[in-house]
């Protein structure tokens, strides 16, 4: 299977990729990994008429920490995210599930991210933590948090000639925790469900913050506010755990499909919930 | 569009088109077939070379994108004193039998060493999960990438 | 194991010899099918259906034409101008080469381009104007045999329903008479999902007709070139003598490369009718949607057992999904492959077995996927059942077998279908393995487990194969006798070469072959070049697949040796003016009895073959034999995996594999090894993963390697081999065939210790693949 035709444009510069895909209009995609647009274009579902190669902007592939937030640019790929010192919690425990380590080698974080693949891991782990993503426009940059980012499947708010060019997730100041459990038929699959957890103790080790989110149950990563909201200002404990879980499965509406029932797919998503909340303040009673 | 890339440690400058994927350049233009093609769907990993020493899937890479980079394919693995020992370990263990996904695990294997010089087996097969193979069962393709390494300690510590 | 009796440096049977192959192999000078690049070469795409069943009214391949670079858009109608738009079966059915009335699964062959380019190719396929009329698609073999059914294949003359075969064996009145008697009758019904044999390298052709001199060079990747020869002549007409098939080296075949496919018809028809070379390579798309899947049997089974766990006899109805065409890869006399293995490795009087097989809207193919013609079905059904058979009566299922087993001294042994087994010590093999194991103590784990709610699980199958197709006298392929040949050739530096009919798929057959011969001769194995794979170069056979070239092939192989040896020891005599009957041959030096220090050596007689021999004696020292077997080979093993399940997500994973594998004599231990760990990861993966299934609408779910899951590394179990060695009494090596063995006795392995692991709430069987929520649903159901 090989692409349709198509034009390339390799910029140099964010401006100048910006510039391309405003010219390009409707037809234009940027390209950073590739690893999902390019077996898209290989299998003819997608036909972008330009291609806007980011791969060569200098300055787009630090994954580092800065004003308290973990900063990571365009071009840091899943592999620098697994390998980076600087992650923490479900960011860290994400890393190293999605796709496979080749494609990891070469994907990108905020590629995926604004992809906006309700299968897709790293959504649900940015409505977590509570991440932001950042844009850039013909008018400038601006931050949209990952909430108000999602919009759909494959759909978010993006402006049409907007490029991710960066994540921002907060970095804990406290004691922290966090997990990622992907249930996957087998490596390189995507979640049959997947549940995100984040919490933060204070110091006398009730919840100060909590964050919940699930990957492939819905038809967008769906963040679990009510859990959230219940998990705060409370001690850590099996039973709220439990609680949180019941609210979790109820927030999921899977679909039945060839990896399985949804009821089976919604006990998952109450199981996984309660041993990453638990993994998730395990880790933070520990740090 | 004008590409140059060095495979191998050569030069292979070319004209293009954008939509080449990096695999079928390598296989068609520049006619070195041992890299293969096994899905569409960069599941498989038997297209899999060195790109500027990282492995990558090549039929998910545009050959526009390789430009100025420097690619290793399975021909490239062989050094002026011989067979690289990820190639001889492959031979000692048993590590291939159809032998299409073998450059593919050779090249991810010989990528894994070079950082890791002692992988466990779990390492092994952690590196190896972006590759699939048909025939072996993985068993042997662990051993051999395992007894590479430590063929590779064992020399470097000799010397 | 049988020590070799050879030195290392001559490498007979019994040493792991280092593989031949390898060599280019490991450094990229494999020649596979897409490699070849002849000059002037088209390449084809084929425009395959989107919709499972569709009358088409009109195909508009205008735009496509007017592409640069396009040469041709063949459609059904322009290969029934050649009398080319159908073509046979091997199960003598009839199949579309492309579509000329409807299509009946989604991805048949409608229509393809020849172009200079597979980028353009794949473009002007887009271009094609399909006018379908959708018809409603029939999706299951049980919808299909229902009472006014639409018909699928309404163009087959005297079709009037969707049967597409009935088939059954055994005796009947004494099945019914054993169940009569039976404390109990055990029933378990399931279903083995279709499945895909998906080597890494897909399907391929390069075909080469010369118009002028009406050579055709065909290069295919094919598991049997000299069958597909003479297919190729009396399905095209071309004339045989002017057919090459080249099968060049072989990325994985396990089945899939048998048949014959539309597109290596259509390439050769364009090759043909353009006089340029056309290459069509397939995507793993067109592989997993339109090239010979396997299984998808639904098969009901019953025992007849007595209280103190004695089988009396089976009863099986047997129902196949066919796909769209019967288009099955298996000998003439056998509708349903060798189903008759059924019985296993037990000792029973009475068996009936009733299929039946149905056209349904999905791909046709049928081909036997690393397995003997169907054997992997049977083999499941029966140590299912016999696992199920234990629960219900209440006792062990390592008891229940060895309470049933065939015992050592019963072979030759008739079953109740009629196979012949040839030899084996079953209760040897399991005990071996339940040593290995420690099956005593895992049962008393089990029981802790249980009580702090853990669920654990052991799983036991014995499973008996028959392999090495097959004696003459009842085994052929299109009416082709299932004989195999080796012609083997010393040259008088004492170097040999070996043609073989059969052909590697990554067996290690350059390397094995060598070393029956190194064994007979004393020529070291490293000595001996092994060709295979083109018919203008090898001698006549039907190939490799169902674990026959050993039994079949390497038989023909010891049996030309042991003809050369025979005249090398005239010579030896000749040259050691001795009697020919004095002359004893061992690890390549030529004696004479009674005085050890009067000796020449294969080499000296190969030189003397050619320059100095007996009084009236031809010169040379070549032959050529043609091996048919008095019988079946039947390996067989006792496998137990040992697993986990997590009671809240139905997820299992494996935590022990022993398989202990009985092949006969082991020719090259590594190389035996490396095939039953590639057969049990397929065991386990179609267990586990591995499966195609439709939606209603006919659409082929597990199109790609993102939907049919084919386990990596991290998935894959860490296995535990063990061996005996009890050899095939008729096979001239005593070998017995070990390629398919372990994908044919593990499934039933992994889905026994998943049961076993919930059996105490009630649960007899969860159908492959085993998926989490399908054990948390039998979980959920039983408590």
């Amino acid at each position: 299977m090989f692409p349709s035709r198509f034009d390339l444009v390799v910029a140099q510069t964010v401006a100048e990729a910006v510039e391309a895909k405003v010219d390009a209009g409707e037809g234009g995609r940027f390209l950073a990994g590739g690893q999902s647009l390019i077996p898209m274009m290989k299998m003819r579902v997608a036909f972008p008429e330009t291609l806007i190669d980011i791969n060569r902007i200098a300055g787009l592939d630090a994954i580092e920490r800065s004003n308290g937030h973990l900063q990571v640019g365009a071009l840091v790929r899943h592999a620098d995210v697994v390998a980076s010192d600087a992650t923490f919690g479900a960011v860290a425990a994400a890393a190293p599930w999605v796709a496979d380590p080749l494609v990891r080698n070469r994907g990108t974080m905020c590629g995926s991210v604004a992809h906006c693949d309700p299968e897709g891991d790293w959504n649900s782990v940015l409505l977590a933590t509570g991440a932001d993503v950042i844009a850039q426009g013909p008018s400038g940059e601006r931050s949209i948090s990952i909430a108000d980012f999602v919009d759909g499947a494959f759909t978010s708010t993006l402006g049409e000639d907007e490029l991710v060019v960066g994540l921002r997730i907060p970095v804990p100041s406290g004691r922290s925790g966090g997990a990622y459990l992907k249930l996957e038929r087998k490596i390189g699959d995507y979640a049959t469900v997947a549940v995100a957890s984040h919490l933060e103790l204070d110091d006398s080790g009730a919840i100060a913050a909590a964050g919940l989110a699930l990957t492939s149950v819905n038809p967008i990563n769906t963040k679990v506010a009510d859990a959230e909201v219940l998990l705060v200002g409370q001690q850590p404990s099996e039973e709220l755990f439990a609680e949180a879980a019941e609210l979790a499965a109820a927030a999921a509406e899977p679909r039945d499909d060839v990896r399985g029932t949804a009821a089976w797919k919604r006990q998952v998503v109450r199981t996984y919930t309660k041993r990453g909340l638990a993994a998730a303040a395990q880790q933070a009673e520990g740090s | 569009m004008e590409i140059n890339i060095t495979i191998n440690g050569s030069d292979h400058a070319s004209d293009v088109e954008p939509r080449t994927l990096l695999v079928d350049h390598i296989r068609r233009t520049v006619g070195l077939t041992g890299t293969h093609v096994g899905c569409d769907t960069t599941s498989c990993g038997a297209c899999t070379v060195l790109m500027d020493g990282t492995p990558v899937k090549a039929c998910t890479v545009l050959a526009a994108q390789a430009d100025g980079s420097e690619v290793t394919t399975v021909e490239g693995l062989k050094g002026a004193d011989g067979l690289h020992p990820i190639q001889s370990a492959f031979t000692d263990d048993h590590g291939l039998q159809c032998g299409f996904c073998t450059p593919g695990m050779m090249l991810v294997g010989a990528s894994l060493i070079a950082e890791n010089p002692d992988p466990s087996d779990d390492d092994v097969r952690w590196a190896i999960s972006g590759n699939l193979c048909r025939c072996t069962g993985y068993i042997n393709i662990v051993k051999a990438i395992q007894t590479a390494a430590a063929r590779v300690a064992e020399s470097s510590n000799g010397s | 194991m049988v020590a070799p009796t050879t030195p290392a440096e001559i490498g007979g049977i019994g040493h792991s010899v280092q593989r031949k192959e390898d060599a280019r192999l490991i450094e990229g000078q494999g020649n596979f099918l897409d490699d070849i690049d002849l000059p002037n070469t088209l390449h084809m795409a084929i425009l395959r259906s989107p919709l499972a069943h569709a009358r088409i009214n009109g195909i508009d391949s205008e735009a496509a034409m007017a592409l640069d670079g396009v040469l041709a858009v063949v459609t059904g109608d322009l290969m029934d101008q050649h009398g080319l738009a159908w073509m046979p079966t091997l199960s003598g059915d009839t199949q579309a080469v492309l579509a000329t009335d409807k299509v009946r699964y989604q991805g048949q062959e409608v229509a393809a381009v020849i172009a200079t380019d597979p980028y353009i190719a794949t473009d002007a396929l887009e271009l094609i104007e399909v006018d379908y009329e959708e018809l409603p698609p029939i999706t299951t073999p049980q919808q299909s045999l229902e009472e006014g059914a639409a018909l699928i294949r309404d163009e087959k003359e005297g079709q009037t329903d969707n049967l597409a075969y009935t088939w059954e064996t055994g005796d009947q009145g004494a099945t019914e008479e054993a169940f009569a008697q039976a404390d109990r009758v055990v029933t378990l019904e399931t279903h083995y999902p279709r499945s895909h044999p998906a080597p890494l390298e897909t399907c391929g052709i390069v075909a080469d007709v010369n118009s002028v001199t009406g050579q055709a060079t065909i290069y295919m990747t094919s598991q049997a070139p000299h069958a597909h020869r003479t297919l190729f002549a009396m399905v095209a007409g071309l004339p045989e003598q002017n057919i090459r098939i080249v099968s060049p080296d072989i990325g994985g075949g396990f089945g899939n490369k048998v048949p014959i496919y539309p597109g290596y018809v259509v390439a050769t028809a364009a090759s043909l009718l353009i006089g340029q070379p056309v290459k069509w390579v397939e995507s793993r798309t067109e592989n997993l949607i339109s090239t010979g899947f396997a299984r998808d049997y639904y098969m009901k089974g019953e025992l007849a057992v007595t209280d103190e766990g004695r089988i009396l006899g089976l009863r099986v109805d047997m129902l196949s999904d066919q796909g769209a065409f019967y288009s099955d890869a298996q000998p003439t006399q056998f509708r349903a492959g060798l189903f008759h293995v059924v019985t296993g490795s037990y000792d029973f009087g009475a068996a009936h077995i009733n299929c039946k097989g149905a056209f349904t809207n999905k791909a046709p193919g049928g081909v036997a996927y690393r397995c003997s013609f169907r054997i992997t079905e049977a083999s499941y059904l029966i140590e299912r059942l016999v696992q199920t058979a234990a629960y219900e009566v209440g006792i062990d299922p390592a008891e229940m077998r060895l309470r049933n087993f065939i015992q050592p001294e019963q072979f030759p042994y008739e079953t109740a279908t009629g196979f012949v087994y040839d030899s084996g010590d079953y209760p040897t093999a399991l005990r071996t393995a339940m040593d290995e194991v420690g099956y005593e103590d895992l049962r008393r784990e089990q029981a802790e487990a249980r009580a702090e709610g853990r669920l654990m699980g052991i799983g036991i199958a014995h499973f008996t194969e028959a392999v090495g197709a097959g004696p003459s006298r009842t085994y052929d392929i299109a009416g082709l006798k299932m004989i195999d040949s080796a012609e083997l050739r010393v040259h008088p530096t004492g170097k040999a070469i070996l043609k073989l009919g059969v052909k590697t798929q990554g067996q290690g057959h350059e390397t094995t072959f060598a070393q029956i011969v190194a064994e007979v001769l004393g020529i070291p194995a490293n000595d001996i070049k092994v060709e295979h794979g083109d018919t203008d170069h090898t001698p006549y056979g039907l190939g490799t697949y169902a674990s026959r070239s050993t039994p079949v092939g390497g038989a023909a192989t010891a049996v030309v040796a042991r003809k050369l040896a025979d005249k090398s020891k005239k010579i030896a005599a000749h040259l050691l003016e001795a009697a020919d009957e004095d002359i004893e041959l061992a690890s390549g030096v030529f004696s004479v009895a009674g005085s050890p220090d009067r000796s020449v050596t294969i080499q000296d007689v190969a030189l003397a073959a050619y320059t100095n021999l007996p009084e009236g004696m031809e010169y040379g020292l070549d032959d050529v034999t043609y091996y048919d077997p008095p019988n079946l080979t039947y390996p067989y093993g006792s496998y137990i995996v040992v697993v986990e399940v997590d009671p809240d997500t139905g997820v299992w994973q494996v935590q022990r594999m022993v398989a202990l594998d009985d092949c006969g004599v082991r020719i090259n231990p590594m190389i035996v090894e490396g095939q039953i760990c590639g057969g049990l990861t397929e065991g386990f993966a179609m267990s586990a993963m591995q499966w195609i299934t439709f939606d209603e609408d006919g659409n082929c779910i597990g199109a790609n390697f993102m939907d049919y899951l084919v386990p990596t590394a991290w998935e894959t179990p860490r296995f535990e081999l063990l061996a005996t060695e009890v050899p095939s009494p008729h096979h001239p090596i005593g070998a017995k065939g070990v390629g398919e063995s372990a994908t044919v006795g593990s499934p039933a392995a992994f889905v026994n210790a998943v049961i076993d692991a919930v059996a105490h709430l009630g649960v007899r069987n969860i159908d492959m693949p085993v998926l989490p929520d399908r054990v948390w649903a039998a979980i959920d159901e039983a408590s």
